[in-house]
């Protein structure tokens, strides 16, 4: 009996039968109508793209602010709007649309489907998620409300109650955040339904859930994550929206309110919203390491049961953002177990990883690159939150540079380094030419000095007694050095990310041709074309294993009889 | 296998040296550095401190030994070059492996939060001694109120706590409320921080084993200003204190000499938001301003308590502190003068 | 729909949690006891729409068009005695006992929980319309049992969050 069967190159012919090149105003409609996964993954990921050098930018503005003590390059309501969109950007804008991006693309051709279950879903949400992020962004010009007051949001990405109120942000600029977030949530929650519809329903024949790959796994988790969790902050939104617009009380301690319930329902959504922003990283990883060390991923089935089991506790942490407000004593020893327990089954997932990697024959290109950083300072964040989840030094750290620079930790650290290893991984694929290695080598170095400069110096910037969200500090704290030290190693990133840039567009065009399978992987995606048809496969494939590309590579030793 | 190590060498070293100086700048307990969580002055932040090295101790050990095996894979098992075509061995995973690193991960787990609980009771739940201090702090938007309800004192931006030794021990309890928004009490070398939250009274307490002054600032984002709402907690001897709040429960100097001034503040509206003791000056919007030269500094602890920032301040808060709640009253420049010799009798 | 149904169950789970932290909050203002009247007649005539539903479903699985257009009629009349009902209990309690949504806390959450669930019902009818309207004009077949039984799920977790809102506001809260 056939173990995995594909059509074999060069058997099935696959000219496209369009002969006419298109003019340029009919490729931009073919985009703007599509309801391919494969083109709103690509322009999810464009989107990413771009408001990551938007709010690049926005901390590169902050950084100089903060390069030196009593500076005034930028005014304090200036600075609090742009930290405020920095992170709304960077969460909502950035790394939402990475989650949807990659899954886009990626979960049919892993599984051997032709596309996503509702291709028009799929469109709705990807428009539903821009049009937030233009909305959020047409805050800074339509933002003034009585008086000329607001402007951007300027309330932190938490947007605590009572600042959010009325009394204490008059203007529209509130509304703004919480009416984009409302918009892009829709999007969301419609990705979401779309990557669980679609890996339920459409895997190839012989493909059952233990053999899909874990990208299509983690991908799954995180969708399924994301309906519990996005949620909880439309709703909350919604309430700060009528307690602005109908005067109601959801958060108005003068009537009985209370500004811990907007703490509560914020972070029982932003705690998840962090574990489903890195699961691509995860999913990434579980890719990109086991090709590029030539051995089949450890523990397959102990990752899946870790990502589901991180998934499920990450619902149950959400206060030890809220160490600091005054719970009882007893409340606080509660989710300091439960912090420190989700350290366990992400643990068990580092230590699988680097097991792939242990025995193999490890070849470090660009992807690989990125994926040994992430592996290194995705533990040391791990290190740094089992740190933060004990209350007592919380009380010192919260609300301090060390937070931030743990966050960093994970939010660049571990997903920026490996998107850009899915980017360097994938892009052969998405676009028929490989990415430069001389350029990639370049801008994973200057990242990787620029990223440990800033925020291996913010942590002591926390220990030194650094609070946040402060657009300046006295000259006598003693914190200037480090600043300037910060903010000379984000300057270092930024030319990295430039570099970066230009070599997507360079490769988009001069790039060496890939063919259908350049890192001699062993997943679905890459046994068809680069890039491939838009029905993605000539003949559905049959899979029998995990890894059917081993299958056919190895017909001696396939991976099936070890399964 | 060493043909890459002389050129890890060539990378390792400066970032060795690098990590060293970061490491230095960042326990430099120098006399700049004021607010280190790492200098512990009073309880609880002395627990904190204790348990913060243990954990470091844990962390560590784990930082080492996986970034260890992560530094020997990449050098042991890189590959040979590009004509190497064959496939390593390919194993599927190991059962015991998996139970060995999910079961000690759990025996840490469980140090680590026993350790943890036993110093959140000790903070959280310390009884309140009949010898405390007690001070109630009423965060605003951009300033600190403090009240001695026993003493019948009110004052603003500058606390003044007792020295707090083991044979003589007077711990001062604050209990933290706020009048708009969220703000964070946190003065690193006296205890971890505590939010002040509106309609949510929070406790902290402090026995600070040393005098002087200890700075601090808010740290919960409150608004425009929160980066200027900063923190000075004088730890004064008993002596010391026993003075301070004897002058402190006077009422407010009444200096003829400054009535023209006295007149300004009390008709150009300060009174509405300011209170002056023995006065007709009753307004809590702002901060009690009857002993306003007994501080140090204006604006939260933003600038130096003297005339020409006084009066610059009066002039045009914006000048030190733009988006502060006072308004610029539009006075003259005569008013002004008189406004200010009149606060600078409020000794 | 079932990942619809969770996610919106999350959202219904946030309004009722705020909803019961905040009884026996409210400064002042009319109370629940005060002013709420359990609606039996209201809540009978939406958890029959339920039943009704499923009668047309079976009908149209059975490939019994006509009743199954009867049926699926029946629920959308009992899902608009239903909003009727509401309507006349929401304009007592404005004109009559002076509670809007700003009125106290008790007014913000009983509105926005029971308005949250009235709009999902109004939405629910919308596409129960659109089914009638093509069911009428014969485009509705036996071969569409299956994604009218999608959409009667969703019509089933509204009845089903009816339940829980009852429960809480006129039971519970009272």
């Amino acid at each position: 009996m056939a173990d995995s069967t594909f059509p074999i190159p060069g058997s099935i012919d696959l000219t496209p039968q369009q002969e006419r090149e298109s003019t340029w105003l009919e490729t931009l409609h073919s985009w703007v109508i599509t309801v391919d996964h494969k083109k709103l993954g690509l322009l999810y990921m464009m989107m990413a793209i771009f408001f990551l050098l938007v709010a690049g930018a926005e901390v590169l503005c902050i950084r100089i602010q903060l390069a030196v003590p009593n500076n005034h390059f930028l005014s304090p309501q200036v600075f609090n709007r742009l930290f405020t969109m920095h992170g709304t950007t960077m969460v909502f804008l950035v790394g939402i649309p990475l989650v949807f991006g990659f899954a886009n693309y990626m979960v049919p051709l892993q599984i051997g489907a032709r596309d996503m279950a509702f291709p028009r879903l799929n469109a709705f949400s990807f428009w539903m998620t821009l049009l937030g992020g233009l909305l959020l962004y047409y805050s800074f010009i339509g933002g003034a409300g009585l008086y000329g007051m607001g402007n951007a949001p300027d309330v932190t990405w938490w947007a605590y109650a009572p600042l959010t109120a009325r009394a204490f942000s008059p203007g529209h600029a509130t509304d703004y955040w919480a009416l984009a977030l409302i918009v892009a949530g829709f999007g969301t929650l419609g990705g979401a339904i779309n990557v669980i519809a679609t890996a339920f329903s459409m895997r190839c024949k012989g493909m059952t859930l233990m053999r899909m790959p874990l990208f299509t796994w983690l991908m799954i988790v995180d969708s399924a994550l994301l309906l519990v969790t996005i949620t909880p902050l439309t709703a909350a939104q919604i309430m700060l929206v009528i307690d602005r617009y109908l005067g109601a009380h959801f958060f108005d301690t003068q009537a009985g309110g209370s500004a811990l319930i907007w703490m509560h329902f914020f972070w029982i959504f932003g705690h998840p919203e962090v574990y489903v922003l890195v699961f691509p990283a995860f999913a990434i990883a579980s890719e990109v390491i086991p090709v590029f060390s030539r051995k089949a991923i450890f523990g397959y089935p102990a990752m899946v049961a870790a990502s589901v089991g991180i998934a499920f506790v990450s619902l149950g942490v959400w206060a030890h953002h809220m160490f600091t407000v005054g719970m009882t004593s007893v409340g606080n020893a509660f989710f300091v177990l439960s912090t420190m327990l989700v350290g366990i089954p992400t643990g068990i997932k580092i230590f699988n990883w680097l097991a792939t990697m242990w025995g193999g024959k490890i070849r470090f290109r660009t992807p690989m690159l990125f994926c040994t950083a992430f592996l290194f300072q995705f533990m040391c964040a791990g290190l740094t939150g089992i740190m933060l989840s004990v209350a007592p030094w919380n009380w010192q750290l919260h609300g301090s540079y060390f937070v931030i620079a743990h966050f960093h930790y994970v939010l660049v650290g571990a997903i920026v380094f490996n998107t850009f290893a899915g980017i360097y991984y994938w892009f052969p694929k998405a676009t028929g030419r490989m990415l430069s290695e001389k350029l990639g080598k370049w801008h994973f170095w200057l990242f990787f000095i620029g990223f440990h400069v800033t925020f291996d110096t913010m942590h002591f910037l926390g220990f030194e007694g650094m609070p946040r969200w402060i657009y300046t500090y006295p000259a006598d704290r003693g914190w200037e050095h480090l600043n300037l030290i910060v903010s000379l190693g984000g300057m270092i990133q930024g030319v990295a990310v430039l570099i970066f840039a230009y070599n997507l567009i360079y490769s988009l065009f001069k790039g060496k041709i890939a063919g259908n399978d350049p890192w001699d992987a062993w997943t679905l995606e890459w046994s068809t074309s680069s890039p491939p048809p838009v029905y993605n496969f000539a003949t559905d494939p049959v899979v029998r294993s995990r890894r059917p590309l081993w299958d056919v590579k190895h017909p001696e030793d396939p991976d099936w009889k070890y399964e | 296998m060493l043909g890459g190590w002389p050129r890890v060498k060539r990378i390792a070293w400066p970032v060795l040296a690098f990590a060293i100086f970061l490491s230095s700048r960042g326990f430099a307990q120098g006399p700049e550095s004021r607010t280190s969580i790492f200098a512990p002055a009073s309880t609880p932040a002395t627990e904190i401190y204790h348990l913060s090295f243990f954990v470091l101790e844990i962390t560590g050990a784990i930082f080492f030994t996986v970034a260890g095996l992560l530094i020997y894979v990449i050098l042991r098992f890189r590959s040979k070059g590009e004509d190497d075509e064959s496939e390593p061995p390919q194993i599927y995973g190991s059962n015991q492996v998996e139970l060995a690193w999910t079961v000690i991960p759990v025996l840490i787990v469980v140090v680590l939060f026993l350790t943890t609980a036993r110093v959140i009771f000790a903070i959280q739940d310390a009884p309140k001694p009949v010898a405390a201090l007690e001070v109630t702090v009423i965060g605003h938007q951009f300033w600190w109120e403090y009240r001695y309800p026993k003493l019948g004192v009110v004052t603003a931006n500058e606390l003044h706590v007792p020295l707090s030794s083991t044979e003589h021990s007077t711990p001062t309890f604050l209990k933290l409320l706020s009048a708009d928004v969220d703000q964070s009490f946190w003065v690193p070398e006296l205890a971890g921080k505590i939010d002040l939250i509106p309609m949510h009274p929070n406790d902290l307490w402090l026995d600070p084993s040393h005098a002087g002054l200890y700075l601090g600032q808010c740290a919960q984002f409150c608004g425009v200003q929160h980066a200027n709402m900063l923190l000075r907690v004088y730890v004064d001897t008993p002596e010391q204190f026993a003075a301070w709040v004897a002058n402190q429960a006077k009422p407010g100097v009444q200096d003829p000499a400054v009535a023209e001034g006295r007149h300004v503040f009390e008709t150009e509206a300060c009174m509405n938001c300011h209170a002056v003791q023995g006065t007709a000056a009753t307004g809590r919007f702002g901060p009690d301003l009857t002993h306003l030269m007994s501080r140090d500094t204006l604006a939260s602890g933003e600038i130096p308590n003297t005339r020409e920032n006084l009066r610059q301040w009066i002039k045009n808060p914006d000048t030190f502190k733009p988006g502060s709640l006072m308004p610029a009253m539009q006075l003259t420049d005569e008013q002004l003068d008189q406004v200010t010799a009149y606060l600078e009798t409020l000794k | 729909m079932y990942c619809l149904i969770i996610g919106e169950s999350a959202i219904f789970t946030i309004f009722v949690v705020a909803y019961i932290y905040y009884i026996g909050r409210s400064l002042y203002g009319p109370t629940p006891q005060q002013v709420l009247e359990v609606p039996i007649f209201n809540t009978i005539c939406l958890l029959s729409s339920s039943v009704t539903i499923w009668l047309s479903e079976r009908a149209i699985d059975r490939g019994n068009m006509r009743g199954f257009g009867l049926w699926w009629a029946a629920t959308i009349t009992l899902g608009v005695i239903f909003l009727a009902g509401t309507a006349i209990e929401w304009h007592k309690l404005i004109f009559e006992d002076g509670l809007t949504i700003q009125t106290n806390l008790f007014g913000t959450t009983f509105y926005s929980l029971v308005g949250l669930h009235a709009t999902h019902v109004i939405v629910g009818l919308a596409m129960l319309l659109t089914v009638l309207i093509f069911t009428i004009t014969g485009h509705v077949r036996h071969e569409h049992s299956e994604r009218v039984q999608v959409l009667a799920l969703y019509w089933h977790f509204v009845d089903a969050v009816w339940v829980v809102v009852f429960t809480v506001v006129y039971i519970v809260g009272r």
